[in-house]
């Protein structure tokens, strides 16, 4: 018979060992699902390339996959779409962005912060549909009468609209990093004669700065894949564009649009997933680029 | 709408399994409709409300395109085909072969309304110039006969039947200029042209109206000519479209293998009578004219 005692100490093992599986299985099973997408991804796009050639696909200007002349499955414009909506977007939301940042943490009154920051937060929750309706029916007309180009659907309305989506996060994640920063060195600072102006941009924003170009990396990667808004406000037309008050149809609003009603198994369905392909490796570059600044001047706080 | 297919499938489904024979003779008696997806949803409400008023007449309807419905109408494995277009020659000799003998019934009408901010002097078009314009030929409205300003294109996205009906019927099976604006739905077009004082957009009739039942503020609908010597008619011309003289229209077919049976001829019968056009109005088409009319009611004999 076993005594009591060990029994009691064999239980709690094995609740261990059960509790350790468990997490052990949760943590495989996010890996085994994100590796499973990549693959399933990979493996509807490369299909595509057997049709398309890869200089093609990407080289070339022009999407018409259900052209009645010739299919033609060109992606650049789409690239370009995309990478110039985005550029617009942080254009605009980086500069906002550190200017409320830093209003927030260094000039504005704790109780105007304790009430500002929190309805700022809550930007981040509107629904993309309902931005991309503001573009519509606010932003188009503003911007067709500001510039006479008849109608608001353009790359300048996409980047106005993915600014402000983006804005809650580089907003928040600044300012949280900018109030991080050790109140000793602004005491240094400020000790020695500079002023609040000469501390803010020369001592807190350099000492902050590995949070704020974080802010900007996600705000990017919000812009890159956001696709209702874009799909609403930026007219959607495939011709390669020429200026930000061109329409443009950028790589998501392109999946968006097609994948609905594409038949499966052609040339078609397999190349829209390779522009998803695309869009990911996109996306992936950006995350790697933030990851590389990011550990580089956490090595030179150190 | 689809809950009910669901069910009905299933239903037809269980009876299979359950006994051969109920089986076979719900198979019998159930219509099976295929075809058109621009039809769909027309004939889906139609065979609801039919069925609401003969609860022994179930009928299921499906989609998958033109093409689809016309296959299943050789192949004799449905009872109606909805096509948007006519039958091809290669697909009625196919179908004589196998000693079917279609008969066509035209049950509505669809028609696109061609519309242009308020502000555009233009008043009609010829086919001809329509299909240049969203060609991108024509990229001032000075070459037809407008006003100095750039031609803005409206039109929509390639998974809409829409956009495939202008590519064949209007743009002569060409591409549409890249430049074209491709938007979410009819709403959208009628936004951006009520806007943009360059633009030209196409959108169903029942789109153009307000809640008064009057023409929306801001936007003109263009009366269209087939060439250069005809006259332009307007698709808010009743008369016109019923004539066939409206260009931007088209028939919605329906078709049987032969001389359609009683359930079907039934049915068919409540499409092309009162009750069904009037259901065919209130979803936005356009009812039959008097000649269709005359040939279905020839066809159901």
């Amino acid at each position: 018979m076993v005594p009591k005692r060990m029994r009691e100490v064999r239980l709690s093992r094995l609740k261990e060992e059960g509790i350790k599986a468990f997490f052990f299985t949760n943590g495989v099973l996010a890996v085994v699902v994100l590796v499973g997408i990549f693959g399933l991804l990979l493996s509807t796009a490369i299909p595509a390339f057997k049709e398309i050639p890869v200089r093609e696909f990407l080289a070339s200007k022009t999407w018409d996959p259900t052209s009645p002349e010739k299919a033609q499955y060109g992606i650049l414009s789409m690239i370009v779409s995309t990478l110039m909506v985005t550029a617009g977007a942080l254009l605009i939301a980086m500069p906002v962005g550190l200017g409320v940042a830093s209003y927030l943490s260094d000039v504005a009154h704790w109780r105007v912060r304790e009430v500002v920051k929190p309805i700022i937060e809550i930007l981040a929750g509107i629904p993309s549909v309902v931005v991309g309706f503001l573009g519509i029916v606010l932003f188009g007309p503003v911007i067709a009468k500001i510039f006479h180009t008849g109608h608001g659907l353009n790359a300048a309305n996409g980047s106005f609209l993915l600014a402000i989506m983006a804005l809650p996060t580089i907003i928040s994640l600044s300012e949280d990093s900018l109030n991080a920063v050790p109140l000793s060195y602004a005491e240094a600072s400020l000790a020695l004669g500079a002023s609040r102006w000469q501390t803010l941009i020369r001592v807190k924003i350099p000492a902050a700065l590995s949070g704020i170009i974080a802010s900007f990396m996600l705000g990017m990667g919000r812009a890159i894949g956001e696709t209702m808004t874009v799909l609403m406000a930026t007219g959607n037309a495939r011709s390669f564009p020429h200026g930000f008050l061109d329409s443009i149809r950028t790589m998501t609003a392109n999946i968006a649009i097609e994948l609905g009603e594409v038949p499966y198994h052609t040339t078609h369905y397999y190349g829209l997933f390779a522009i998803g392909l695309v869009l990911f490796i996109l996306t992936f570059i950006v995350n790697l680029v933030a990851d590389v600044i990011l550990s580089k001047y956490q090595q030179r706080e150190q | 709408m689809n809950v009910k297919k669901i069910l009905m499938i299933s239903l037809f489904g269980f009876g299979l399994i359950a006994s051969p024979h109920i089986g076979q003779a719900q198979k019998r008696k159930m219509i099976q409709i295929k075809g058109s997806d621009t039809m769909v949803n027309l004939v889906q409400i139609l065979a609801e409300e039919y069925m609401a008023k003969n609860p022994g007449a179930p009928i299921a309807v499906s989609g998958g395109g033109s093409g689809t419905g016309i296959s299943a109408i050789i192949n004799q494995t449905c009872d109606i085909a909805n096509h948007s277009r006519e039958w091809r020659q290669k697909e009625i000799d196919l179908a004589w072969e196998k000693g079917v003998k279609p008969r066509f019934f035209v049950i509505a009408v669809d028609c696109l309304s061609i519309i242009v901010n308020e502000k555009n002097t233009v008043e009609k078009l010829t086919t001809f110039e329509l299909g240049a314009i969203y060609r991108g030929e024509i990229k001032n409205w000075k070459a037809v006969g407008g006003p100095d300003k750039v031609v803005s294109l409206y039109g929509r996205q390639s998974n809409s039947g829409t956009y495939v009906f202008m590519q064949e019927h209007v743009l002569g099976n060409r591409n549409y200029s890249a430049d074209m604006k491709e938007m979410n739905g009819n709403a959208q077009i009628i936004e951006g042209i009520l806007q943009d004082e360059g633009g030209i957009g196409y959108v169903g009739v029942g789109y153009l109206f307000d809640k008064d039942g009057k023409i929306r503020k801001g936007i003109k609908v263009l009366r269209i000519a087939k060439d250069n010597k005809s006259p332009a008619f307007s698709p808010l011309d009743k008369a016109a479209v019923d004539r066939g003289d409206y260009p931007v229209a088209r028939p919605l077919y329906q078709a049987t293998p032969g001389r359609p049976n009683a359930a079907v001829s039934a049915f068919i019968a409540f499409e092309i009578g009162p009750e069904g056009q009037k259901i065919v109005e209130r979803e936005g088409f356009f009812t039959i004219g008097a000649k269709d009319k005359e040939q279905n009611e020839k066809n159901l004999r």
